[in-house]
């Protein structure tokens, strides 16, 4: 049988001090270790704060072994695999929302968030470039897939890393809480939570989430990680609003089992699908689209 | 599913995501302590408590700021928010700051008075701010801030404002939770500028009235004719509506000319919270 301890860590950060956050990391990371936590992953933007805005060039890093940042984190991971949000600069200097895989002293994979909130209480395109691609990678805990808040928002990119063999769904996010009604959570909440389960229900995989707590100016972030297990089972919650570790152990048989029973990813259609979106992005439904 | 118009919420939710609100943005500047006006309103009776909640009664000071016409009663429910936060206090009578300026006025310019009480008061409490290392906490609504019922650097004027996303009709729900003496949340809202003013005489509308228009309005984004279908009076959701649109400059810090590359305000964007 193999079991993941994964941990999410749901912290606090300083806006714009890199090097305060990457000290709180390395703090959690050793808390972590101590727990024989595995794979720990950090919420979005976690190195920097994520109202950024004009900082956004200031912060922006390479994930290099000789970057300072990230040398540390580089030498932690191999005690344990671990995601960190951060500033990607590529070398046409264009600033990207990111999220590095780092495992065995490097990088598996640096996700570019693809989808930009830019309305309402968002800016996010104003200051940061659009991701361009969304790819698994192989981890020695199987496939993995790493989503950025809005990504998941969106219902293509979860299908995307699905149909490309990701068994681990890896999101993070720093949702600032909002929609107070009488219910017993923030309509934000609500939301991020229904959908997780939905996909893993749908995709019957394991989907962990891990989201800021602290304040921004007016701002809030409000944590609850979750982790559902490919039948939609909530395995894990960590509090709302508080600093937490939230440790879950994953059984990746469960994979086997739930798909031994369910065999939605045997009978997914991929040549359907991609037949019916080029007619419809060809524009022969009616409807306009983009690219 | 409509709209809930009772505007009911979560006050438990509520009151920690403000208690967290005043203590990590007061903390993370380096200050522990606030200072606010009492007036003795459900308003700033609800924001001392919170405050008094978040940083402890020992690190917030509650200032009584009278006039010499301020209800008596305003000085009393003040004393009971005192008494069972056990804040710091002190009282200071602004008659002395603002009667040269209010003598020279007209008896038909009792709202010049009125601004000139509230920007007074400013004054008393930013030089508390200063004296004693504490950050001044607004006490401000969601529907006051909305329709413009404040007064420009008067009482719209504070370093963080735990209140100012509560229509006042949801504000009551968390007074009661949070303890909020009955006496002061079953009273008529006042300004208490002048003997006998009440928010809602002054208005011409009451907040029942008035708070489920503005939620959908401005949360449910409604159109104009849309508030008229769900029931409101047609006049009464104009008469709304240009109040928001005419009390913008309020919600807003003054306009600065665009001349270089980089100016503050329009392309010089960081917030409060940075570095911390």
């Amino acid at each position: 049988m193999t079991i993941l301890k994964l941990g999410l860590a749901q912290i606090n950060t300083k806006l714009g001090d890199i090097h305060a956050n990457l000290e709180h990391h390395l703090e959690l990371i050793d808390q972590a270790v101590q727990q024989g936590v595995q794979l720990l992953v950090f919420p979005e933007l976690s190195l920097t704060g994520y109202v950024l805005q004009d900082l956004v060039p200031t912060l922006a890093r390479r994930p290099t072994p000789d970057d300072p940042i990230f040398a540390p984190l580089l030498h932690a991971s191999h005690k344990l695999d671990l995601v960190v949000g951060f500033v990607d600069e590529d070398s046409r200097h264009r600033f990207y929302i990111s999220a590095a895989y780092l495992s065995q002293g490097e990088v598996l994979h640096v996700h570019h968030k693809v989808y930009l909130p830019t309305y309402g209480l968002f800016d996010e395109g104003r200051f940061f470039a659009w991701g361009d691609s969304i790819r698994a990678f192989d981890t020695r805990w199987g496939r993995v897939g790493l989503l950025i808040c809005e990504d998941f928002w969106h219902a293509s990119p979860p299908y995307l890393l699905w149909l490309d063999g990701a068994d681990l769904l890896l999101f993070s996010s720093a949702s600032p809480g909002r929609g107070i009604t009488h219910g017993d959570k923030l309509e934000s909440a609500w939301w991020v939570e229904h959908i997780n389960r939905a996909y893993a229900s749908l995709f019957t995989t394991f989907v962990a989430h891990t989201n800021r707590v602290g304040f921004e100016d007016g701002l809030h972030f409000w944590g609850g990680a979750t982790v559902f297990d490919p039948n939609g089972d909530l395995v894990a919650q960590g509090p709302y609003q508080t600093e937490a570790i939230t440790v879950a152990e994953l059984d990746l048989g469960q994979l086997h089992r739930t798909r031994a029973r369910l065999p939605l990813l045997r009978d997914e259609r991929h040549a359907l699908v991609r037949r019916e979106i080029e007619r419809i992005t060809a524009g022969n439904n009616g409807a306009s689209d983009k690219g | 599913m409509p709209p809930d118009l009772s505007l009911t919420i979560n006050t438990e939710l509520t009151r920690r995501i403000l208690v967290n609100f005043l203590h990590d943005e007061i903390h993370r500047t380096g200050l522990k302590r606030a200072v606010l006006g009492l007036s003795g309103g459900i308003d700033s009776a609800l924001a001392c408590l919170l405050a008094a909640e978040a940083l402890g009664p020992e690190n917030v000071l509650a200032v009584r700021l009278p006039y010499k016409t301020s209800s008596p009663e305003s000085l009393a429910h003040a004393q009971l928010v005192i008494d069972q936060s056990g804040v710091q206090t002190e009282t200071f009578e602004i008659t002395g700051m603002v009667e040269p300026l209010i003598a020279g006025l007209p008896p038909s310019e009792a709202k010049r008075g009125g601004n000139a009480m509230a920007r007074a008061r400013m004054i008393v409490l930013y030089d508390r701010s200063a004296a004693t290392a504490g950050l001044v906490v607004g006490t401000g609504n969601k529907t006051e801030i909305l329709l413009g019922y404040s007064t420009l650097y008067g009482d719209s004027a504070s370093a963080l404002n735990p209140l100012g996303d509560l229509y006042k009709t949801q504000l009551r729900q968390l007074a009661r939770l949070v303890g909020v003496p009955a006496s002061i949340i079953d009273k008529a809202p006042s300004a208490d500028l002048w003997l006998g003013q009440t928010d809602e005489a002054e208005l011409g509308f009451t907040y029942a009235q008035v708070d489920p228009l503005l939620y959908l309005m401005v949360d449910q984004r409604y159109r104009l004719e849309e508030c008229v279908a769900a029931g409101f009076d047609a006049q009464f959701v104009q008469a709304v509506a240009d109040r928001i649109r005419r009390n913008q400059f309020k919600r807003m810090l003054p306009l600065i000319a665009k001349l270089s590359n980089r100016t503050v305000g329009y392309d010089f964007l960081y917030l409060r919270d940075w570095g911390t």
